[in-house]
């Protein structure tokens, strides 16, 4: 009886330790996320004005200046590789949901672009600096959107088929069964049906490359000017920061922790919005 | 599900109800035809295939020019490039071993920090807390995978590294003693420093798929666990986890796949330097670290080389990890399909 109650107040205590180490995991996640959002904010938003969004950086110890070339390469790189990487990998992806299903070409093409959805990013700005930029003899705006548009392909495919599968074969059928063709039902049927899931995948995907460094910093490189045409270097947030952050200049370091909370909210933005309107919409 | 529409139209014979002749599919009563062209559905269907054709086309093309400009590395230093610890791109003499061993050594402290809190978060998440708990501290849990990888290595730099070595490390090497695990001054930057940065990162993948399994148990099997008057943690440790167990290691691969390939943050915090150091606490390098580092500034080709040689390897090393994990993912898909 002794024995019993014994082994019973060992149970209850192991498991009490055991909860209570678990809940202490989740504040520790939560705390990290606090503390640098909190370190964001303090930092950065002194450093952000009306000069931050205007003006081009000016020259270390010269009051002033801004990242208005950096934001806007941000946009212009992320934006070519969202051109060139969506269309693909809506194409690739209606591919392996309404065609290829189970065959064998579909199982491969799936496994790679799960693999390639976690592969390192440098190592694909490693390939495009071989393919792109010694082909192309120099630093420019497309081999960065390339880079971009590469890691961004393997999550547009892999989203675009998840979603067209939530697409009931009923709708599919019904449609063919009114004599309509099947890219006619892919179009005008599944497409639609599946157009809030879509959107809410590209746009987690659009975050990810926006918040991206390595694949640029031999990429498309950085510039302190304007960029006059795509096939030269381009600033961007992400790089601008890196160098930033590395100098020994404290009002470059705090131009730093400007860019670091623009692309932050930026990047937490756009992912909570698709999160909302995945919720929104029911598939 | 393509082959349906040509059935059907065969099968389209006999009179219409109002007793006239019936239509032909594709034509209509006066006889014109409407029907759209054929060729658009397997040129569709070819379409699309090739650009998932494409995706294998990418991932071949990445391994063949990696390997093939990497080469040169090694036929300039043989195989000892993977083993020597030279790095010094002045006299034009490369080795991979220091960053190699930075790589291998941060993932796994990284790991073997953030698998035990990643399956913690997990039991939080499923077994304990309310659902109006769950959904937000869930959704903070990966907001922390969303925060770009530089804007960890800025905050390790300029917040974190300082309170470690004020805070932290001192006390660790008091508590260690004069072991050599932490010799050196607790300068706030080095493997231990990355390694902590590292696992944080990797810790809501994790936690996500930890959480996914854990929530596909049948809820039964618990049930029947609790009945015979088990703790939650007794259904934990022998009902949840068991279950579970492909999945949670495919989980863990997936995060060491990703902490192996981590660039800016380690890029940070890490303190670069290309030696090895028994210590925990001495600045080290990893290959990503090297990469982002030097590759835009390497001029003599050998180094250039060397530098992509250095890619091919992360390349090959992570996609052997990830295509463990996949697999093991998949396996526990499966089996929860054909259920």
């Amino acid at each position: 009886m002794k024995k019993g109650r014994g082994l019973r107040l060992r149970r209850k205590i192991t498991n009490a330790l055991m909860l209570a180490a678990a809940a202490l995991s989740a504040a520790f996640g939560l705390v990290w996320l606090l503390w640098i959002m909190a370190t964001l904010v303090r930092k950065g938003l002194p450093a952000i004005n009306w000069a931050f969004f205007t003006q081009l950086p000016s020259p270390p110890g010269t009051p002033g200046g801004g990242l208005a070339n950096a934001i806007v390469g941000t946009l212009i790189v992320t934006g070519l590789a969202t051109a060139i990487g969506v269309p693909v990998g809506i194409l690739a992806g209606t591919y392996l949901a309404e065609f290829g299903r189970g065959s064998a070409f579909a199982k491969t093409v799936r496994f790679v672009a799960d693999v390639l959805v976690s592969a390192p990013s440098i190592v694909i700005g490693v390939f495009v600096y071989a393919i792109v930029v010694m082909a192309m003899h120099g630093f420019s705006a497309i081999a960065g959107a390339v880079a971009l548009a590469l890691i961004m392909i393997p999550v547009v495919v892999r989203v675009t088929e998840e979603i067209l599968n939530l697409v009931p074969d009923q709708l599919r059928e019904a449609a063919l069964a009114l004599g309509a063709p099947y890219w006619k039902v892919v179009l005008a049927i599944c497409y639609r049906r599946a157009l809030g899931g879509m959107t809410t995948g590209i746009l987690l995907a659009v975050a990810r490359v926006s918040g991206e460094t390595a694949p640029l910093l031999f990429t498309a490189l950085n510039s302190p000017f304007w960029t006059p045409s795509l096939d030269k270097p381009i600033a961007t947030l992400n790089v601008t920061l890196f160098n930033y952050a590395m100098s020994p200049y404290d009002d470059w370091r705090g131009m730093a922790w400007g860019a670091a909370l623009l692309i932050t909210f930026g990047v937490l933005a756009t992912t909570v919005l698709a999160r909302v309107v995945v919720g929104r919409i029911r598939i | 599900m393509s082959d349906l529409t040509p059935g059907l139209r065969e099968g389209y014979t006999g009179t219409s109800r109002d007793g006239r002749e019936a239509v032909p599919p594709g034509r209509s009563r006066s006889g014109a035809r409407t029907r759209p062209a054929a060729w658009i559905d397997p040129a569709f269907k070819g379409v699309t295939a090739l650009f998932a054709g494409l995706i294998l086309l990418f991932v071949a093309a990445l391994g063949v020019v990696l390997w093939h400009k990497g080469h040169p590395a090694l036929t300039t230093f043989g195989p000892s490039f993977l083993w020597s610890q030279q790095w010094n791109p002045v006299k034009g003499l490369f080795g991979a071993l220091p960053s190699i061993y930075g790589t291998l050594v941060s993932s796994a402290i990284a790991i073997a920090i953030a698998a035990p809190v990643g399956l913690g978060v997990a039991v939080f998440l499923v077994e304990m807390a309310p659902p109006w708990l769950a959904r937000p501290v869930g959704l903070a849990i990966e907001m922390l995978a969303a925060i770009p990888s530089i804007i960890y290595g800025m905050w390790g730099l300029f917040v974190f590294a300082p309170f470690l070595s004020a805070h932290v490390l001192p006390a660790v090497k008091k508590v260690a003693g004069g072991s050599f695990l932490f010799a050196g001054p607790p300068m706030g930057i080095g493997m231990l420093p990355a390694a902590l940065i590292l696992a944080v990162m990797i810790l809501p993948f994790i936690a996500s798929i930890g959480r996914d399994v854990f929530a596909l148990v049948p809820a039964v099997d618990k049930e029947s666990a609790y009945g015979l008057g088990a703790t939650t943690w007794e259904v934990v440790r022998h009902v949840v986890i068991p279950h579970t167990r492909t999945g949670l290691i495919g989980a863990i691969f997936l995060a060491l796949g990703r902490a192996l390939g981590e660039t800016m943050a380690v890029t940070f915090v890490i303190g670069n330097a290309h030696k090895i150091s028994a210590s925990l606490l001495a600045p080290g390098c990893t290959i990503a670290s090297t990469l982002a580092n030097e590759f835009s500034e390497a001029v003599s080709e050998i180094h250039i080389a060397s530098l992509i040689e250095l890619g091919f390897l992360l390349f090959v090393i992570t996609t052997i990890i990830l295509a463990l994990a996949k697999l093991l993912l998949w396996r526990i898909e499966s089996r929860i399909k054909g259920r």
